[in-house]
């Protein structure tokens, strides 16, 4: 089990104290934590849960629910790939499938070196230039696939893997 | 009250109630799955309640709709029918069918609700969502093929431990969703406690006890000196599984069926309650007069001990080191009775009946056993003892009625009898500890004060110019309340029993399944009114007992003479005290 250590803890406890006295702080709390984070392990939710008063089981079920929130950790860059009705008849499986085989990796997943995560979203509301990706928050408009290679192109010469 | 219609016909009902129990109040069973207990689960997720409300859009589940004056509610009409079925079937759909050997089999509400509905297998067809099948608990066993995510387990599990501990929840989402502890681990991985009351409401086979009856029959196969115990609870609820009313004692039938399936001795774990109060009374009076940990706090319940390891390791100094009743009769069985009788221990298989599962969780524990050898060997529920009792073609309701064993432990007290309720160990204790300091008999017998369903009680007792304050708790939720006290050091008591399922072991997780729809003799309020009713037949039982006091249990005094000496003693405390062990719930 990971150790998570007392400053951190104590980091919870505060973003924990910040909803004290809302009726549903869950959902507000658990944003932050991904936010500061960028995943929300078991251990950190048993710390949630103890604060709070809310079961684990009960955590864990809106952590598993949310595709937002992960219970790994992301990658450095994390690729939203848009499935909604409007991108995926503009042709957004194949998008992402194409990005799935350039970075050997599922959709929910993350690269060995931890550089890039795949994310299946649901209609993300940019219709009009659909089919449309996500990196963290840049915009690429009217993906094609022969477009994915350049997109992960930019990020390796970036990191100087290229 | 407000004026409704159900079927053309008028009816007055109270304000506020859903139109499911609106109908129930006026005569109308509409079948339904989630929906539980007054509310204690109402998510409104199985749609099995459809009906037709005259006006409304579509059809409403009278699970979660109120009535409202000159509501006109249909339930028979040909789309509302059609739309149930429907419901029933698409549950079907992703449901494991093989209802024969499911140990549900009889009192399954899918299969009820699939016969009232018409419902048939196999009109919608698809992919299943994956299964897991959690065998690793000694004592409850997770199969989400069987599961119809009603929700009943999740809120029984927060209601009665609290809605921090509730260790059930739903995961993931759409049709990967399953009811699981955090990861989808296994109980025996979780700080479950495993008291079964998860069991106990679950509408399908999805959660049950893991049987050890299998055990029981290797154990006569392999020609072992097999006795078995009962504990007083199970002779409150047994005959219920023969159609006898809830509340009938059924001491003499059980016995005479124990006799005829075989086990060569049949013993009341009651003996050993009273063996408990003579260990537990002294003890508690000597930590009274030598400043020992107050308050103490009872051990007979392995659920509230897995809790007590789980979430107050610093406090498991004021448990009692008392094993719990039927481990202490599987230490004496293993040693006195024993010897007494020629026996080699190791050829002694002791089986105990419980209301319970943790018990089966807990006859595994290291810290029980006698000379290297586990004080119980195998332990059924009250459930299982009843398919025992039916596999052998025995007719329970036409049984006469016969004695316990009376060698060497087959006598007991009313004192022993009403462990079985909340309150009872309390109140046996207090019987004895009276006697103990006073030299006489308090008057009354029973304590008024600590009998009821009240999550907490408390009482005090004027004995000797000392008041002795004690508390009962029933449920986690209950006993948190108390140990939180106790943490801070405001707790006011010497002595604290507390037992894991709320109303005690007449409600723990091993006893027969009450529902309406199985128990057709019933009122239709017997969800409300069967821990009474239980309790009652064990409070009669009780008065009927000539000897209603532990340290006026003849066996219990040879007991000490011939073989342990004096209460607390060396041998008695190596025989009948345990110890505990703190331990981390979401382990590895």
């Amino acid at each position: 089990m990971a150790h998570i250590s007392e400053a951190g803890v104590k980091k919870i406890n505060e973003i924990c104290d910040r909803y004290i006295g809302e009726k549903t702080p869950l959902m507000m709390i658990l944003s932050d934590i991904q936010n500061e984070y960028g995943y929300i392990p078991l251990e950190v939710q048993q710390i949630v849960s103890k604060r709070t008063g809310i079961s684990v089981a009960e955590i864990y079920g809106v952590v598993t629910f949310y595709s937002f929130f992960s219970l790994e950790p992301k990658g450095k860059y994390v690729i939203g790939c848009c499935l909604g009705t409007a991108c995926y008849v503009k042709g957004a499986q194949q998008v992402i499938d194409r990005f799935s085989e350039l970075l050997g990796i599922k959709p929910g997943q993350t690269t060995a070196d931890g550089l890039f995560t795949l994310d299946a979203l649901r209609c993300i509301g940019a219709c009009g230039i659909a089919p449309a990706v996500t990196i963290n928050g840049k915009v690429y408009p009217k993906m094609t696939v022969d477009a994915v290679l350049e997109v992960v192109e930019e990020y390796l010469v970036k990191e100087g893997k290229m | 009250m407000v004026n409704i219609k159900i079927e053309g016909v008028s009816y007055q009902v109270e304000e506020g109630l859903t139109i499911l129990e609106a109908a129930k109040k006026c005569g109308y069973e509409i079948p339904s799955l989630c929906a539980f207990n007054h509310g204690e689960c109402n998510n409104g997720s199985c749609r099995v309640c459809l009906v037709e409300v005259v006006g409304a859009r579509g059809l409403v589940a009278s699970c979660v709709y109120p009535v409202n004056e000159g509501m006109e509610i249909i339930i028979s009409s040909p789309k509302a029918v059609e739309a149930r079925r429907a419901s029933v079937e698409l549950l079907l759909s992703n449901h494991n069918i093989n209802c024969q050997q499911c140990d549900k089999n009889g009192k399954c509400e899918l299969l009820h609700v699939a016969g009232i509905t018409g419902a048939r297998e196999g009109r919608y067809q698809g992919s299943k969502t994956e299964t897991t099948y959690d065998e690793l608990s000694p004592a409850i066993i997770r199969d989400t093929s069987k599961c119809i995510l009603c929700g009943r387990c999740v809120a029984r599990c927060k209601n009665a431990h609290g809605e921090d501990m509730g260790i059930l929840g739903f995961e993931n989402r759409g049709f990967n969703t399953i009811v699981a502890p955090a990861e989808n681990r296994s109980f025996l991985n979780s700080p479950c406690i495993q008291c079964g009351q998860c069991v106990s409401v679950c509408p399908t086979g999805a959660l049950m006890e893991k049987s050890e009856i299998g055990k029981v029959d290797a154990a006569f196969k392999a020609g072992k000196h097999v006795v078995v115990q009962t504990a007083p609870a199970v002779r409150a609820a047994l005959g219920e599984e023969f159609g006898m009313p809830v509340g009938t004692p059924v001491t003499g039938k059980m016995v005479a069926a124990l006799k005829r399936l075989g086990f060569h001795k049949v013993y009341d774990t009651n003996f050993a309650a009273d063996l408990t109060i003579m260990e537990e009374g002294t003890e508690l009076l000597g930590r009274i007069q030598n400043g020992g940990k107050l308050p103490m706090i009872t051990s007979c319940s392995p659920g509230w001990i897995n809790y007590a390891e789980y979430n107050y390791g610093d406090l498991l100094g004021h448990l009692s080191t008392c094993k719990s009743p039927h481990q202490m009769q599987g230490a004496i069985l293993k040693s006195y009775y024993a010897e007494r009788n020629g026996i080699d221990p190791k050829d002694i298989f002791v089986v105990s009946i419980m209301p319970c599962t943790a018990k089966k969780d807990e006859a595994g524990r290291d810290q029980l056993k006698v000379n290297g050898l586990q004080d119980v060997d195998a332990v059924l529920t009250t459930r299982e003892l009843a398919k025992m009792i039916k596999r052998a073609g025995i007719l329970f309701t036409r049984l006469p009625d016969e004695e316990f064993d009376q060698d060497l432990m087959g006598e007991y007290t009313g004192a022993g009898v009403i462990f079985g309720v909340t309150g009872g160990v309390m109140e046996a204790a207090l019987r004895t500890v009276y006697f103990v300091l006073t030299g006489k008999e308090h008057e009354a017998i029973k304590f008024e004060q600590v009998r009821g369903f009240e999550g907490v009680r408390e009482a005090s007792l004027e004995i000797n110019g000392q008041t002795i304050y004690v508390a009962i708790a029933h449920g986690m939720k209950n006993a948190k309340v108390l140990l939180d006290e106790i943490r801070e050091g405001k707790s006011k008591y010497h002595f604290i029993e507390i037992m894991g399922c709320p109303g005690g072991c007449i409600a723990g997780g091993g006893q027969p399944i009450v529902r309406s729809c199985f128990l057709p003799g019933e009122d239709d309020d017997i969800q409300d009114t069967f821990r009474a009713k239980r309790a009652a037949a064990l409070y009669s039982e009780d008065v009927r007992q000539q000897l209603r006091q532990s340290h006026n249990n003849p066996q219990i005094k040879q007991l000490y003479d011939e073989f342990l000496g004096k209460p607390n003693s060396h041998k008695a405390h190596e025989l009948l005290h345990t110890t505990y062990q703190a331990r981390v719930g979401y382990n590895n």
